[in-house]
């Protein structure tokens, strides 16, 4: 790992007075699960690492009437196990419990995982050509793109989205608030959060490099709610699919109205699927409208040489995660 | 005959030679001439500027099994490595330096966390306790005794992150059941495969029969 500098501020108002405004020399430091890889790998080579660790406002949990507030330096742990926020947004708190192990889910903050870097090993192996470290050409595209993205049109670099509980958070209609230099705060919806990266100044979100998320926070509206995901192994892996839904009503017969269906792990952004929740909306929930909505959610999927799979496991993910929203039975796990 | 050492006055040729020495190997492997910057507050006072650290060493004080120890380290020094390297502290082990394997496990507070992830700059104010502090006054806990008594390692390299692991579930639920005991064992790998013996191990630790 490179050497660098190192910053302990105590307010998020010196955190960003810190912060340059190009990426790379300066980075941001909160679990370090991401960041410290990267650093090891030469990915990352920051001179100047600011550590958000020692900010006490960052690691508030305030859950109103209306809406809770969730700081970004609040730990996986700390939100897969609170009370409120398991009753009030499960879409939330099963993506954050399946994240890792427990030594990542007490390290990992909910700031770093919406600002994770992506997975891609051609990324992420320094010897690679990739678009997003300068090079002028995509490795991925004809090469081992199994765990790539499966909606790749438009997209000359084709990254899967990694983080989970981002689709779980646009689900539920939350929004970051920002704090950028000169004291500008700013709300951004999650749904509008991501872009999808193409070049070394690009990250997989909308911030400026000088830009810190110091909280999120998510309506409440008594949604049904729900995250599914996809793995190889049950313990202590990255799903190749999630899925993440939210609805009103829906249970027993009841329609559902306001149906968000968000798909993780299949394209450069999360993506809130329009044809799926078009399929649905209007219509209870049950095995056979959830299949309907799987199948709409692939539409216009276009896989790359080795991921065709995935378009199977999106079906059952949404549809899955949709009886899970609806409290109907796991028939999976019989 | 020429005298080399002039030890009078002034430093001798020899002294000269070493220093110069050191000096250009601690720029060549920093980029910085100034290797070993007097250390910095790490809390700034109020609203000032914020001090930087590094990137030459700094003295820290981290609290390993109970006891303050200080060295000195680079910010780039991970915990793992400040424990092994710097404080002798060899029971966490290097694997695979990812934050995936969990053989560098050790407990921050009470919970386990990734030693070869985390700084060890940023473990000062916190009690870490590595597998060393399941072995005191002579007398091994009751996780290695259960490990030792049902075979539960082959090489041996993973179990200290394990009942590290172990202990941080049991400790804060001493009622935990196998299944969450497993669960909190997820952060961790053993290549030897020696799961089914842990899982003995796990069993008789719960007074739990096997197959129950």
């Amino acid at each position: 790992m490179k050497n660098f500098a190192y910053f302990r501020p105590t307010t998020p108002e010196q955190a960003v007075a810190l912060l340059e405004a190009r990426w790379g020399n300066t980075e941001m430091l909160a679990g370090g699960t991401d960041l410290l890889t990267l650093q090891k790998q030469y990915i990352a080579q920051p001179a100047r690492v600011v550590s958000l660790n020692a900010i006490g406002g960052l690691k508030t949990i305030a859950v109103g009437e209306r809406s809770a507030s969730i700081g970004a330096g609040v730990t996986l742990a700390t939100i897969s196990s609170h009370a409120d926020l398991r009753r009030l947004f499960p879409a939330l708190t099963m993506a954050a419990s399946e994240i890792g192990g427990p030594q990542i889910r007490n390290m990992g903050t909910l700031g770093g995982n919406l600002c994770q870097r992506n997975r891609c090993w051609y990324f992420r192996d320094e010897h690679s050509p990739c678009l997003l470290r300068g090079g002028n050409t995509c490795s991925a595209i004809e090469g081992e793109n199994k765990y790539h993205a499966i909606f790749t049109q438009n997209h000359r670099c084709v990254i899967a989205s990694p983080s989970t509980l981002a689709t779980g958070l646009i689900a539920l209609g939350a929004s970051a608030e920002v704090l950028g230099p000169q004291n500008r705060r700013r709300n951004v919806e999650l749904a509008k959060f991501y872009t999808a990266p193409v070049g070394p100044n690009d990250r997989e979100h909308s911030l400026a490099a000088n830009e810190l998320v110091t909280s999120v926070t998510i309506p409440v509206r008594g949604l049904n709610s729900a995250a599914y995901e996809v793995r190889q192994r049950q313990s202590s892996d990255w799903p190749i699919v999630q899925v993440a839904v939210a609805f009103s009503g829906g249970r027993n017969g009841e329609k559902a109205t306001g149906v968000r269906i968000v798909l993780g792990q299949v394209s450069p952004t999360p993506l809130l699927s329009e044809t799926a929740a078009r399929a649905l909306e209007g219509r209870p929930i049950n095995e056979a409208n959830a299949t309907a909505a799987g199948r709409a959610a692939v539409e216009g999927a276009k896989p790359l040489g080795q991921n065709g799979y995935k378009i199977r496991l999106v079906e059952v993910a949404v549809k899955r995660a949709l009886m899970l929203a609806a409290g109907l039975p796991r028939y999976w796990e019989a | 005959m020429i005298e080399l050492e002039t030890t009078e006055a002034g430093p001798s040729r020899r002294q000269f030679l070493q220093g110069t020495g050191a000096a250009v190997t601690a720029t060549a492997l920093t980029g910085f001439a100034a290797s070993d910057t007097p250390a910095a507050e790490l809390q700034p006072g109020g609203g000032g500027p914020v001090p930087a650290v590094g990137p030459g060493a700094a003295k820290i004080t981290l609290n390993v099994n109970g006891r303050d120890v200080q060295t000195s380290v680079e910010p780039r020094v991970t915990l793992l490595d400040a424990l092994r390297n710097y404080l002798d502290v060899t029971g966490c082990k290097r694997v695979c330096d990812r934050a995936t394997c969990g053989a560098c496990t050790v407990m921050l507070d009470g919970k386990v966390v990734y030693s070869c992830t985390m700084l060890a700059i940023e473990a000062q104010g916190k009690a870490i306790r590595t597998a060393e502090s399941l072995y005191n006054d002579g007398k091994a806990d009751a996780i290695p005794v259960a490990f030792a008594r049902t075979d539960a390692q082959q090489c041996g390299f993973c179990t200290p992150g394990f009942v590290v692991a172990m202990k941080a579930v049991l400790e804060a639920n001493p009622q935990a059941t196998p299944a969450e005991v497993e669960r909190g064992l997820q952060g961790n790998i053993c290549r030897c495969g020696t799961y089914e013996q842990m899982r003995d191990a796990i069993y008789s630790l719960c007074n739990t029969k096997r197959g129950n």
